[in-house]
């Protein structure tokens, strides 16, 4: 039971679960600097193709997920544009990028529906891989998840060490104050966006290069919103983002291993669970009482002067 | 930027507001027939098929006030939650549940004559699609949950209960194992209007925006949805019921949407299966957005996005060109027009 089943369904769930941490962390870049997109699910979509097909034409997956990781920053530079530049409302905005991306992949992915692309493939580290159980569930991967596990890391130490990280949490909190210390607000959350973009990108790449290994429709299939609502759960911080994807790559590979396995229960129900498991995530934040933790100039565009 | 400067108008550009929605329609179509050129496709050609498509014909015509009917009916009710600052994007799933409280009553009471079913399914329609509204509702009031992200996810589980139905315990014997319920009976079936293609559906659609329009412009419920729409902290020194508000505004757009559901499914499709979603729940927020969340404009704007789907399958059949089209230019329908808006509130003036 232990190595047939649980170790290889903890295994899955690493694997599953790393495409939404790093969609998770960079909305949570992106939240911090007081932007909310909801544009996640359609970034994802559209860097998943990027990466596909990037990888698809030059034979280098590597040129593939910083294809992605550019699609997504590309992305949020259009929310960018619609929000920072012009104004526009946020919500609404994202929600028309992810209309706009998901068309896109769609549009441009049809013609390629089923064909593979060079991607990542398992890549065992020498010593850590033998520890017992262990080794299995967390370094038996491909090279990508490994970097997503030093990420959250490097996105801490970002956050709460360097200057512009601090900066970026002040836009997000008080734009106007940051503006009279002299930050450049404007600036500080164009930087927020388009890094959050860039990494929203990379988790759309990991779908199609590490997930996959070739381009089928729906790819995202919802990933994007699990990862906005886990900002919440998450309550904006980076370790709990973790915790937060494997919880849900857990679910996403609980799920497929019940169906291969022919249960008696409908797949439709089954595949209704990483839903339902979102709506209670939140309903558990709210409980818990953090969702005052967000940025508290979330959402709002910062007016120009006079 | 280079001299110039942003500032706010004293008072809001009102006639800038059409030309920045045409201004974003040529906008969207000229870069989405740079997409059909890119795709190895004639951007003219693409064009001129999808306005046959859309508005060349009169078959075209009637499609698109054919399926501006549900677009219609949901665009209403997301609306008016989003003049409260309800971001109910669950229009979809209500639409959903629209449609399987509908064939349930179909199902159920198959033998009924029609001026007993046909109410029956508007009701049971109408209920469950309230209820699925209500939900994120009460989850919003009591939790504070974003009812945004709850509103999708029950998007997803609507939509994944309908195919478990349809793939499950409703599924037509003599279906030949397609996911689909047995055909309505004659008496669950909205009829037409005369001989067109048009059915009754189309006369509750204009009775209900007439009856929205009058709801929101006279009654005080109306005002308060308005003034509640102005922010919490206005809600609150007014002393309104800012959650019975919110409630009965999500209920009504569910109950809307539920709907749309009921009448696709009776008067068009005549039977549940999973084809009946073909996202007029999303298209109802671009459409809402465009319209400024105006009953009247709302006709007008789902009347264009539905031709524009018209237009877009034509495009599919002609020119093999994916449906997701469609999406591609919706979506930036509704960027441009947000980008563009800023004029109507922002002028220039040189820096001095």
């Amino acid at each position: 039971m232990l190595e047939s089943f649980i170790v290889p369904l903890l295994a899955a769930t690493v694997q599953s679960g790393t495409p939404i941490l790093y969609a998770t962390l960079g909305e949570i870049m992106t939240e911090k600097g007081g932007i909310l997109n909801l544009g996640v699910e359609g970034m994802m979509s559209v860097a998943a193709f990027a990466a596909f097909f990037a990888s698809m034409t030059t034979g280098n997956p590597w040129i593939g997920f910083l294809c992605g990781g550019l699609a997504g920053l590309l992305m949020a530079a259009v929310h960018g544009v619609v929000c920072i530049s012009c104004l526009g409302n946020q919500v609404v905005s994202g929600l028309a990028l992810t209309i706009f991306g998901l068309g896109l992949s769609d549009f441009f992915g049809t013609p390629f529906i089923g064909q593979p692309a060079p991607g990542f493939s398992a890549l065992s580290i020498p010593l850590l891989s033998s520890i017992p159980i262990l080794g299995k569930i967390f370094f038996s991967h491909d090279i990508l998840v490994y970097i997503s596990f030093i990420i959250p890391i490097a996105f801490m130490l970002f956050m709460n060490r360097t200057s512009l990280g601090l900066a970026i949490t002040a836009v997000g909190e008080k734009p106007a104050a940051a503006s009279a210390a002299g930050l450049k607000s404007v600036r500080l959350r164009w930087v927020a966006l388009l890094a959050g973009g860039f990494l929203i990108g990379l988790g759309g790449a990991y779908l199609s290069l590490a997930y996959t290994h070739l381009w089928t429709s729906n790819l995202s299939g919802g990933r994007g919103w699990i990862a906005v609502a886990l900002v919440i759960f998450a309550f904006w911080r980076p370790g709990r983002a973790v915790f937060g994807a494997y919880l849900f790559g857990g679910v996403m590979a609980f799920q497929l291993r019940l169906q291969a396995i022919g249960t008696h229960i409908p797949s439709s129900l089954l595949l209704m669970l990483p839903y339902a498991l979102t709506v209670f995530v939140l309903i558990f934040s709210a409980w818990r009482g953090r969702g005052s933790d967000a940025p508290a100039h979330l959402g709002i565009n910062i007016e120009p002067e006079g | 930027m280079l001299g110039y400067r942003l500032q706010k108008r004293d008072e809001p550009w009102n006639w800038g507001a059409p030309i920045v929605v045409v201004g974003a329609l040529v906008f969207s179509l000229g870069l989405s027939a740079l997409l059909l050129k890119v795709q190895g496709k004639s951007a003219l050609d693409g064009l001129m098929v999808l306005w046959q498509g859309s508005f060349g014909a009169s078959w075209a015509l009637e499609d698109a006030l054919l399926k501006s009917i549900p677009i219609f009916l949901c665009s209403l009710g997301v609306a008016i939650a989003f003049r409260m600052q309800v971001w109910n994007i669950g229009a979809e799933g209500q639409f959903a549940l629209g449609t399987i409280g509908a064939t349930w009553a179909a199902l159920t009471f198959p033998d009924s004559p029609a001026y007993i079913l046909l109410p029956l399914m508007f009701i049971a329609s109408g209920l469950l699609s309230a209820f699925w509204a209500y939900i994120p509702a009460v989850l919003k009031l009591k939790l504070k949950v974003n009812e945004i992200i709850s509103t999708l996810m029950l998007n997803y589980i609507a939509i994944l209960l309908l195919d478990y139905l349809v793939f499950g315990i409703w599924k037509d014997p003599n279906g030949y194992g397609f996911p689909m319920t047995a055909e309505f009976s004659p008496s669950a079936v909205i009829g037409q209007i005369g001989d067109s293609r048009l059915h009754w559906g189309f006369v509750f659609c204009i009775a209900a925006g007439f009856a929205m329009w009058a709801f929101l412009r006279f009654s005080r419920l109306g005002y308060e949805i308005k003034i509640a729409g102005e922010g919490f902290r206005v809600a609150l020194y007014s002393r309104l019921n800012f959650g019975g508000l919110t409630v009965l505004v999500m209920v009504v757009s569910g109950a809307l949407a539920g709907w749309a559901g009921f009448i696709e499914t009776s008067a068009v499709v005549n039977r549940l299966q999973p084809s009946v979603m073909v996202g007029y729940g999303y298209t109802a927020i671009v459409v809402a957005w465009l319209a400024r969340l105006k009953p009247l404009y709302i006709g007008v704007a789902a009347y264009l996005l539905a031709a524009l789907r018209v237009g877009v399958e034509n495009l599919q059949l002609e020119l093999q060109v994916p449906a997701a089209f469609g999406s591609i230019l919706e979506g930036l329908i509704l960027l441009t027009v947000l980008a563009g808006q800023f004029i109507l509130t922002y002028k220039f003036v040189k820096k001095n």
